[in-house]
Formats: structure tokens, C-alpha cells, sequence
């Protein structure tokens, strides 16, 4: 099922980290009382809908809402005059910059709709039925205009575009006339003509994926409600609630401080929830009618107007020595950005060769905009498309010099003090290690019938830490509440009450941990980047750490001893002199009146030293010839995951990620008709993994510590995603014998190329 | 929009009254006029499995059965499965196994899970597979959601022993 791997010495070390206890949020959500973003009701409370463009690319002449505000029981009718008209600001964000206009414009449509679905309306009434009816009424008057979905297309001189203001960054000297590419990144090292010169072999490939949703089953949703006085309140379902109220304070010109918003439980995110789309049209529409607003999108309107990740096209050419030392790659990668700029094209330039020690490269990227949705982050944003591209051309260089691709992956892997392709030096990676584990497990011996093959590919990710505040409490019984400014969108409380057990020297049963409101804790980043059990979980372990400091303080006092006489031990204050026994601290809770007032702490800190990580996975598939079907035999992955918190948690993150990254290698995929519309807008059509797709989804737990977590922790949900479609894409060349090069791998795909053997 | 109509059901055993439009799912009835909001809405077409009820003791999707269908019909939902402070096997394993994440998905499949082990004790992965493929979880690949499944089937097992 699962193997942990660990540094002997760490074994035994803690009470309560590395233990499997039930989630303390567990109860809820096993009995249908957790409210998520749809399940919150107010007194009074209206039906926020969306009006969305029919069209892919349109200027919009007109918006007649008469007809829709006249209608009985229709409260508010908001279009884009309705918000200010914001100069281009870029901020930072999870794990990118943001432009804080292009996300209002993506919000809400101003002078163009720039893809099917983009919202150029919204209504508030008095029911469903009525806002529905009402969105009927309101008239748009488009000039349709010429529209391009594909990357190359849109790159291509001539091409229709977007947006009159895109001079491509990045290229010396700037561009004099507009153009879709919006950025060019470049990074390079070495000689790479002289690095191919001395390669005995060379393997190099045309890689395209599709662009795939998140696919969290919660569709977006959130309550709103704005004060007569200006004061406003957001219910909602996001990986950030911070970036949410400082979001809709830009976006509608309103004082951060005016905006309170409370984290709903979320109904996965992946990325896909670090943004706005509905809350400032809730808060828009409170504003003008009065009354509480609740919004929630259609399975529809979840695919047409938020995600995706970008459809790319990847260009890798490696070479190598015949002793398997690969000399030079060279790397294009083209990334949709959807309707505005801002794809993951830089972490897929800075990913793509993380995991190899390479003298001689150049990785080019474009950011490209297309008349699709505007692209949001996704678990590793770009990394599984970079990967794809260059664990395929692993795989070829491997099979060209007859060496096993672990070894060839060995012999060429990053370890501890090379300088990683993207700049920094690796310290404390643990990245042999999951090659030795994959190597080394049954799986890889395992044997294969006709029609199957096994592929190995591996992944990196940056791993982040930034701003978190946590805030601990010690209530007059002697437990602890913990609180912290993070959404637990996996099970984080688990982690972030088994951390502050595990200072306090309590139960986890005697740990309550809650996720507060913008009003009542200190300033977090979003849940994203895999950040929230390092850098929020260092927030709480400090915060637990200054408590117990100042226990011990406490009960020096209490026992009239120098503070140097007291040791906290499993949970009570123990004196060095025999005499005086121990005081529990729930003793200590009880004369908190007389040792300095209630007991608690709170830290906010900017985490660094989050730590990379990375996996190696092994897939076997089985290839129906009649049909061109492929079945997911055995997958087997291992990550180097610092030090597992709540080992269940961590192997359920990597099953994950495993899962999503099949779904994009075999089924998932926008597909737009001629006229740019989506026509697979709903779960039958795009097709996300089911239970019978996929068999138990062995893990490998890596632990090598990273010593700047206080447990050793680092972050572990967004590796597993990112090597599974080279994995796949690997076996299914191993089980057919042809290289497939274009996600996703469907039956027909498969099909032609066994026709073509 | 039409005039709404009065209905009359039993949900989770109590006897239920509420007004819907003919076109209102069971759905949207459970959620905003009986306040049951542990069932699901993450498609409103069929594909998702996270508004798993039981009607007359048959698994189906809430939102494909209009509200209008539920009159004099017996309606199980998530927030009937535990017996009031004790949770249901599947329940307490789903929550050792660490089979959800998110959560949102969890109601419907605990539904589903045991609508299947009502009529199948001793189901194979096979079947657990194939049972629960009409609820999406996109975030446990799945693989501890169905040892959870297997291990409360193997418990009920030995409960009626």
C-alpha cells in the first residue's frame, strides 16, 4: 500500500507528528453539516446570475437592461459601468504576479467579450427562476470579431488580436506593433551547439497537451452582503480569503478594511480557487439593491468562465554522451493564456530540467493570449507540460543508448549543492532517493503480459512559504484552540493541531484548530503553492513554542524558582527540584489570573526555505488493440516529502495529484467548435477519472528532513501531478511501440497510431 | 415558472412538507426549503454523484428528480446515515482512512457506499469500482475512499455474524 522511507534517527522522535489521528474538521464533513459556499443563507437573501458572451471574440456595442430591471421581483442589474474603469496594476499572488485590472475586465467584460463565457451582466432577484428570466431580457448588441483558440495561431503574423496593448515583454529591442505573446522567457546556460556537438545520441520531440480544468466538484460560489454603511461581508468558497477582500477592494474601489471576509469550507481548488470571479458582482449587486446576494456558477459556467490550465505545444531536443551524460537540451515551450496574459509558461521554463544536471541548455517560453478562458494556476502551474515534453524525450534517449530510464535519470539527477537549472543551489533535495525507491520496489519488477508496458517519469516543484499568521489559545480547561489564516482544502488542520500538539505536549484530541476571517487573524497568503503546512505550520510551532516559554515562566513564578529550574515535558511544567512536583497545564490555565492574564500567542512570519520537491513514478498500462483503450495497471510513486506531518494526509495528496495527472494523459480536454465555443462544458463530456478507471495508487513517502521547518516538512501537494503524463505517455510507447506526443492519448489517437505501426 | 405546488414526503424517517415549482429539483427542494444541505450540487446533470439520495431505498442523483416526483415517497439523505450521535462504519472509516479531503464530495459517496453494501455485503474492489464510478472525487485518485468502503463492508460483516 504505502512505504514510508526515513532517516533512521528520526524515528520515534515525536509524540504526535507522523501519526495518522482523524482530522478534527472530520465529523462535519462525513455528516453533511460542513457548509461549503452554496450552503450559507441569510435573511433576505436574493439570487445573484451571470450573463455570459455567446461569442469567442466580440466588441460589445451595446447592453440594454431595461427590460430586465422592469421585471417584477429583479433587484439589481450590474454590467461593467458599474465598476471603475482600473489602470493596469500588477500584484503579487499565490504563486504568480496578477493584474489586477485584466482579473476585473475577466470578472466582467467592458468594451469586449474575449471568449465564450466571459460575463458581460449579472442580476440579483428574488429567486432563481426570475434571474434567469431576467437574463433573457437583457440585450447585447455584438460586433462579432474574427477569434483564435490554438497557440501557434495565435502567435502567427496576422493573427486576430486580443488585446491592442501587448507589446511581447521579455525581447530586446520591445516590439513596435502589438502582438498575442505577451511574454518571451528565457534561460539558458552553457554552449548548447557545443554541448549537442559532443552527444552520441540525440532524441527530440513536437509535444502538445490540451487545455485541462482543475475540475474541483464545488462549483464557485459565495454570499455577499454591503452595508448601508459601507461595511460588506464575503461568504466564500477560495484558497485565499486575504486575496479575495483585497481583490474586491480593487476591483470596486472600496478600503480593504471595509471588506470582512470568512473562509466557507472549500470544495477543492487546485489552483483553480486563488482568484475572484463571482464576489465582486455579489458585492456590486448587494451595493445597489441592499439586501444579502448569493452567487453560485453552473457545472457550465465552472468550465466556460474559470480554470483552466493552458493547451501547449513543447519542443525538446536532447543529446547525449554514450555513457548516458546528457551534454545540452534545447527547449520551446508555447503556452495559451487564455483571454488575458499570465500562463505558467515561466515555472514550465524554470521546471523543465530541474531534475538534471545539464551544462549546456536554452529553454525559451511564450505567453501567449487566445480567445479561451483565462488561464488559472493548477497544481505546479506549467510544470506536467514541461515535464511531458522532456520525460518523453528521457524516455527516447533512453531507449536510443539501451539504458534503463532509472539509471539514465540517475546518472544525470540534481543532488545536494549542484545549482539547480533556475538558479539557486540544491540543499537537502532527496531526489536519488525516490529513484532508488522506485528502483528498488517490486513494482518495477513486476511482470508484463502482451499489449502492456511500463513507463517511469519524474517531476519537480518549487515548493513555496511567504506570509502566514497563526494565533494559539489556551482555554481554561488546559486544551489549546489554534487558529490561522489558511482554508483547509485538505486536511491542514489536522496538521496544523498535530504541530501545536506536538510542542504543547497535548492530545490532538485537546487541539482545536479553526480557519478565521480577514477580521480575526493577521494577514496570510492564500492555500497554494503547497505552502500552508511549511510556512502556516511554522507559523503555529512558533506560536506554540512562545507559549510554552512563557509556561515555563509561569510556573517558576508559581514555584518561586529561576525559570532555568523548568522543563516542559509532555504537556506540564516539571521542576528540577523534586519537591515541587509538576503543574499540568491545565493547572497552569487555572492561575493564569495570577501568573500575567490569559495565555496565548500569536506569530506572523514570512517563511523561507520552503524546500523543492520532487517525485519519480512508474505507471504500467495495458493497451486494448481493438479499441485503442488504455488501463491503468499498477502506479507506483515516490516523493521526497521532508517529513510526512499526517502520513495519510500526504500519500491521499500524492493519490491526488497521480489521478488528475492520468485524467489529463487519457481523457481530459477542452474542445471548441469552429465558432470557438466549448462543446464538452460538463463532466459526461469532459471526462475526469472515475473509481473504475484507476487501481490503488501505490506511495513511497521519502523523508528527508528540511531544516528550516521546525518538524522538517516541506511541501508535498503539487509534485505528484507533475510527472504522471510522461509516466503514462512512457508506458503506452513501451506497450504499442509507438511514441504518442499528443495529450490526451484517447482511443482513437491510439488507434491510428497501432494502425500506423 | 409555475404556480408551486405542495408536497408531502418523509425524509431521513420524519414526515416533510414543502412548496416547489414544477420545475425545482429534489435537489434544490432539500437544500432551500428543507434546509438539508449535505447533499451536493457539483453538475445539476447527473455526472457527479455529490446529490446521492435514496428514493424508496434506490440510489439516485437528486438532481435529476424533480421535487413534484418526491410526493409520498420515502427520501434518505447524508444527514439520516448516522444514528444521531453515532456515526455509521462507513462514516468512521471514510474519517480513519483519511478517504476525503475536500469533503465535498463525501456525502454522496457515503450514499452511494451504502446503497451498495445494502444489497451487496461483500462487494469485490472490482464492484466497489464500478458501484461508486458515478461520483466524482478529484481529490483521492480514489484510492483510500474505496479501502475505506471495503474495510466498513468487512466490520458490517462481522456485526451481523
Amino acid at each position: 500500500m504505502s512505504d514510508v522511507i526515513d532517516r533512521p534517527a528520526a524515528k520515534a522522535q515525536f509524540k504526535v507528528v507522523g501519526t495518522r489521528p482523524v482530522r478534527p474538521d472530520g465529523a462535519d464533513k462525513v455528516t453533511g453539516k460542513a457548509a461549503y459556499g452554496a450552503d450559507l443563507m441569510l435573511p433576505g437573501m436574493l439570487t445573484g446570475k451571470i450573463k455570459r458572451s455567446p461569442h469567442a471574440h466580440a466588441r460589445i456595442i451595446a447592453i440594454d437592461t431595461k427590460k430586465a430591471r422592469a421585471l417584477a421581483g429583479v433587484k439589481a442589474v450590474i454590467t461593467a459601468a458599474d465598476f471603475p474603469d482600473l489602470a493596469s496594476e500588477e500584484m503579487a499572488g499565490g504563486e504568480s504576479a496578477a493584474n489586477v485590472r485584466d482579473i476585473a475586465l475577466n470578472c466582467m467584460a467592458r468594451n469586449a467579450a474575449l471568449y465564450e463565457g466571459h460575463a458581460v451582466a449579472a442580476v440579483a432577484a428574488t429567486s432563481a427562476s426570475i434571474a434567469d428570466e431576467a437574463l433573457a431580457l437583457i440585450e447585447v448588441t455584438y460586433e462579432v470579431l474574427p477569434h483564435v483558440i490554438d497557440v501557434e495561431a495565435a502567435m502567427a503574423p496576422g493573427a486576430p488580436l486580443l488585446h491592442a496593448d501587448i507589446f511581447t515583454k521579455g525581447v530586446e529591442p520591445a516590439p513596435t506593433t502589438p502582438s498575442n505573446i505577451a511574454h518571451r522567457h528565457d534561460l539558458t546556460r552553457g554552449d548548447v551547439n557545443a554541448g549537442f556537438a559532443e552527444a552520441d545520441a540525440i532524441a527530440e520531440g513536437r509535444y502538445t497537451t490540451a487545455a485541462v480544468h482543475q475540475g474541483y466538484i464545488e462549483p464557485h460560489a459565495c454570499v455577499a452582503t454591503f452595508g448601508a454603511d459601507g461595511q460588506c461581508q464575503v461568504w466564500s468558497a477560495s484558497q485565499g480569503h486575504f486575496a479575495v477582500r483585497t481583490l474586491c477592494a480593487k476591483i470596486l474601489g472600496l478600503d480593504t478594511s471595509d471588506i470582512r471576509v470568512t473562509p466557507a469550507e472549500i470544495g477543492g481548488g487546485f489552483g483553480g480557487k486563488t482568484t475572484v470571479y463571482l464576489e465582486p458582482l455579489a458585492l456590486a449587486l448587494s451595493r445597489q439593491c441592499g439586501a444579502p446576494v448569493r452567487m453560485v456558477m453552473a457545472r457550465d459556467e465552472v468550465f466556460r468562465a474559470t480554470g483552466p490550465t493552458s493547451g501547449a505545444v513543447i519542443e525538446v531536443k536532447l543529446g547525449a554522451r554514450r555513457d548516458g551524460t546528457i551534454t545540452a537540451g534545447q527547449i520551446v515551450l508555447k503556452y495559451q493564456a487564455g483571454a488575458f496574459p499570465g500562463s505558467p509558461v515561466h515555472p514550465g521554463v524554470m521546471t523543465a530540467l530541474a531534475c538534471y544536471d545539464i551544462p549546456n541548455f536554452t529553454i525559451t517560453g511564450y505567453d501567449v493570449v487566445t480567445n479561451s478562458p483565462k488561464v488559472t494556476a493548477y497544481r505546479a502551474p506549467g510544470a506536467p507540460i514541461s515535464a511531458f515534453g522532456v520525460e518523453s524525450a528521457v524516455d527516447d534517449l533512453a531507449l536510443k543508448l539501451g539504458m534503463d530510464p532509472i539509471a539514465l535519470r540517475e546518472k544525470n539527477a540534481v543532488r545536494d549543492g549542484m545549482k539547480a537549472a533556475y538558479g539557486p543551489t540544491f540543499r537537502n533535495i532527496g531526489y536519488v532517493e525516490t529513484l532508488e525507491a522506485i528502483r528498488d520496489h517490486p513494482h518495477y519488477q513486476a511482470p508484463l503480459g502482451p499489449n502492456q508496458g511500463r513507463g517511469v517519469a519524474v517531476g519537480f516543484w518549487f515548493n513555496i512559504g511567504g506570509d502566514s499568521t497563526a494565533a494559539v489559545q489556551i482555554t481554561d480547561d488546559g486544551a489549546a484552540v489554534v487558529a490561522t489564516g489558511n482554508p483547509d482544502i485538505g486536511g491542514s488542520r489536522a496538521s496544523m493541531a498535530m504541530m501545536a500538539a506536538e510542542v504543547l505536549g497535548l492530545p490532538i484530541e485537546k487541539v482545536r484548530p479553526i480557519v478565521a476571517d480577514t477580521a480575526s487573524i493577521g494577514y496570510s497568503m492564500l492555500t497554494g503553492g503547497s505552502r500552508t503546512t511549511f510556512a502556516t505550520g511554522m507559523a503555529v510551532t512558533q506560536a506554540a513554542q512562545q507559549i510554552v516559554t512563557d509556561l515555563k515562566r509561569r510556573a517558576a513564578q508559581i514555584w518561586e524558582v529561576a525559570v532555568d529550574q523548568v522543563e516542559w515535558l509532555d504537556g506540564a511544567a516539571v521542576c528540577r527540584d523534586p519537591a515541587k512536583g509538576e503543574l499540568t497545564l491545565a493547572a497552569l490555565a487555572a492561575k493564569s489570573g495570577e501568573t500575567g492574564g490569559p495565555i496565548g500567542a500569536q506569530v506572523s512570519l514570512n517563511a523561507q526555505g520552503a524546500g523543492p520537491g520532487f517525485g519519480a513514478h512508474i505507471c504500467d498500462v495495458e493497451v486494448d488493440p481493438e479499441t485503442g483503450g488504455v488501463t491503468i495497471l499498477r502506479y507506483t510513486a515516490a516523493q521526497d516529502v521532508g517529513r510526512a506531518i499526517h502520513p495519510a494526509y500526504v500519500e491521499g495528496q500524492v493519490q491526488g495529484g497521480v489521478a488528475q495527472g492520468i485524467g489529463w494523459a487519457l481523457n481530459e480536454e477542452y474542445i471548441f467548435d469552429t465558432d470557438g465555443k466549448m462543446e464538452n462544458a460538463g463532466f459526461l463530456d469532459y471526462r475526469v477519472p472515475v473509481a473504475s478507471d484507476l487501481p490503488m495508487i501505490d506511495t513511497i513517502l521519502v523523508e528527508v528532513a528540511n531544516p528550516r521547518h521546525p518538524f522538517g516538512a516541506k511541501g508535498v501537494g503539487e509534485v505528484p501531478i507533475v510527472p504522471p503524463l510522461g509516466a503514462v505517455a512512457n508506458a503506452v510507447r513501451a506497450a504499442i511501440g509507438v511514441r504518442m506526443t499528443d495529450l490526451p492519448l484517447s482511443p482513437p489517437k491510439i488507434r491510428a497510431a497501432i494502425d500506423g505501426r | 415558472m409555475g404556480a408551486r405546488q405542495h408536497i408531502s414526503a418523509n425524509v431521513n424517517g420524519d414526515p416533510v412538507e414543502f412548496l416547489a415549482e414544477p420545475g425545482t429539483t429534489l435537489l434544490d427542494a432539500l437544500r432551500d426549503e428543507l434546509g438539508l444541505t449535505g447533499s451536493k450540487e457539483g453538475c445539476g446533470s447527473g455526472d457527479c454523484g455529490a446529490c446521492s439520495v435514496t428514493l424508496d431505498g434506490r440510489l439516485v442523483c437528486s438532481c435529476l428528480v424533480l421535487a413534484v416526483e418526491a410526493q409520498g415517497r420515502r427520501i434518505t439523505t447524508i444527514e439520516g446515515m448516522a444514528d444521531g450521535g453515532t456515526l455509521h462504519p462507513l462514516q468512521q472509516k471514510f474519517l480513519e482512512h483519511a478517504a476525503l479531503q475536500c469533503g465535498f464530495c463525501t456525502p454522496g459517496i457515503l450514499v452511494a457506499a451504502k446503497a451498495l453494501l445494502d444489497v451487496n455485503p461483500d462487494p469485490t474492489e472490482v464492484e466497489a469500482r464500478y458501484w461508486l464510478a458515478g461520483n466524482l472525487c478529484r481529490c483521492t485518485g480514489y484510492d483510500k475512499v474505496i479501502r475505506a468502503v471495503m474495510d466498513a463492508a468487512a466490520d458490517l460483516r462481522q456485526e451481523r455474524v
